[in-house]
């Protein structure tokens, strides 16, 4: 006989609320995500209704939160033996893989169908794919099988820009594919420099990082080379119509002070940075977040002097 | 007086169903919005078909 009041008080011991399921879709990445696509959105020519502003960033979001969910499913074994990511829900036991599964996959379905609605088809399918780039391409194929993992899987998170752009406009331009380059070229510097000082990490993982492949020397060297091939790029969006001399002024001040943080690096090796338990590494890597979101905040500001007169070329 | 006191489970199940229902909603209320937005506006639309519309009728092929 089933005691059905037993059933329902059945549960296991970490039961997850509300907050866990947000938790699945990287609520930090997301936020990021938010920004560049609003800004995307905000420095194209077209303008849209705010109600399909409002839709078209929310489920840009909910898509990037969905790659979020299918990447934990995909990497709970990972996550669970690196410290950064052992809290996160399904590692945990508070959420099921099955149900990162699930949720990842009704929330990417969700948010394609639901952005070609508000906006239009090109958007949705530039969301689909980075969906798929970032769940497949990224987590399933690249991250366990190469160490330029980073460089390519960065296109993922290079996206949301252009998918913003694009729901304005209908079409990629110049300036869409700048601001995807600018997040392409920034994502391998900024996360090598998190690789180097988070060593055991990604070790313990057996997560083929630049570092474990090819040595921490050959790290260092990767990251001056990547900052240096981003200032043309950084530098060539402040030259298009979503720049302007605010920005372009901002662009040469950032990207100077990236490429001393990067050349720095470059001069150190494994002794001097243990002696300050990884100071430079440590510093370029804060530095480097604030690098892309004032080079974004650069173009809105540019954006918002051009609607009242002043500013763009 | 409840006739049990409230597990701890069922205070998370709560939050879970609250979240939930406030999420979707929200989600009625974003798609109702768009769906004024989008009609409103009626730019691809094409009605009145009992009157005569010239934009619409097929050009005439020469002899």
């Amino acid at each position: 006989m089933t005691d059905i009041g037993a059933y329902h008080t059945t549960t296991t011991p970490h039961e997850a609320g509300f907050g866990d399921y947000v938790q699945l879709l990287k609520p930090r990445v997301m936020s990021l995500v938010v920004f560049t696509a609003l800004v995307g959105l905000l420095v194209a020519p077209v303008s849209l209704h705010p109600v399909e502003a409002f839709a078209a960033i929310l489920f840009i979001a909910l898509g990037a939160g969905a790659s979020g969910a299918l990447n934990m499913w995909w990497d709970a074994d990972i996550d669970a033996v690196m410290t950064r990511t052992a809290r996160r829900p399904v590692p945990a036991g508070k959420i099921q893989a099955g149900e990162a599964l699930a949720l990842g996959l009704a929330l990417s379905g969700i948010s394609v169908v639901m952005l070609a609605l508000a906006t239009n088809l090109v958007a949705a399918a530039l969301l689909a794919f980075t969906i798929f780039f970032y769940a497949v391409v990224y987590s399933m194929w690249l991250k366990r099988s190469t160490p330029q993992n980073i460089v390519i899987g960065g296109a993922a998170g290079a996206f949301p820009p252009m998918i913003g752009w694009v729901s304005a406009t209908g079409s990629v331009s110049v300036e869409a594919a700048l601001m995807f380059a600018l997040i392409f070229m920034w994502t391998p510097p900024h996360f090598w420099a998190l690789a180097l000082f988070m060593k055991g990490d990604y070790h313990t993982a057996k997560v083929p990082m630049l570092t474990v492949t090819h040595g921490r020397k050959a790290t260092r060297v990767h990251i001056l080379v990547y900052t240096l091939l981003l200032v043309p790029v950084a530098i060539g969006a402040a030259l298009t119509s979503i720049g302007g001399p605010l920005t372009l002024a901002v662009t040469v001040a950032l990207n100077l002070w990236f490429v001393i943080g990067a050349f720095r690096i470059w001069r150190r090796d494994e002794v001097v940075a243990e002696a300050d338990r990884y100071a430079v590494e440590k510093a370029v890597f804060r530095f480097s977040l604030f690098y892309l979101f004032l080079h974004f905040a650069a173009y809105l500001a540019e954006g918002a002097l051009k609607s009242i007169g002043f500013g763009g070329w | 007086m409840a006739f049990r006191p409230e597990h701890e489970l069922h205070k998370r199940r709560f939050s879970r169903n609250l979240g939930l229902g406030l999420t979707l909603a929200a989600f009625v209320a974003l798609v109702f919005a768009l769906t004024v937005v989008k009609v409103k506006r009626g730019d691809p639309m094409q009605g009145y078909d009992n009157m005569i519309q010239p934009e619409a009728a097929q050009p005439e092929l020469d002899e």
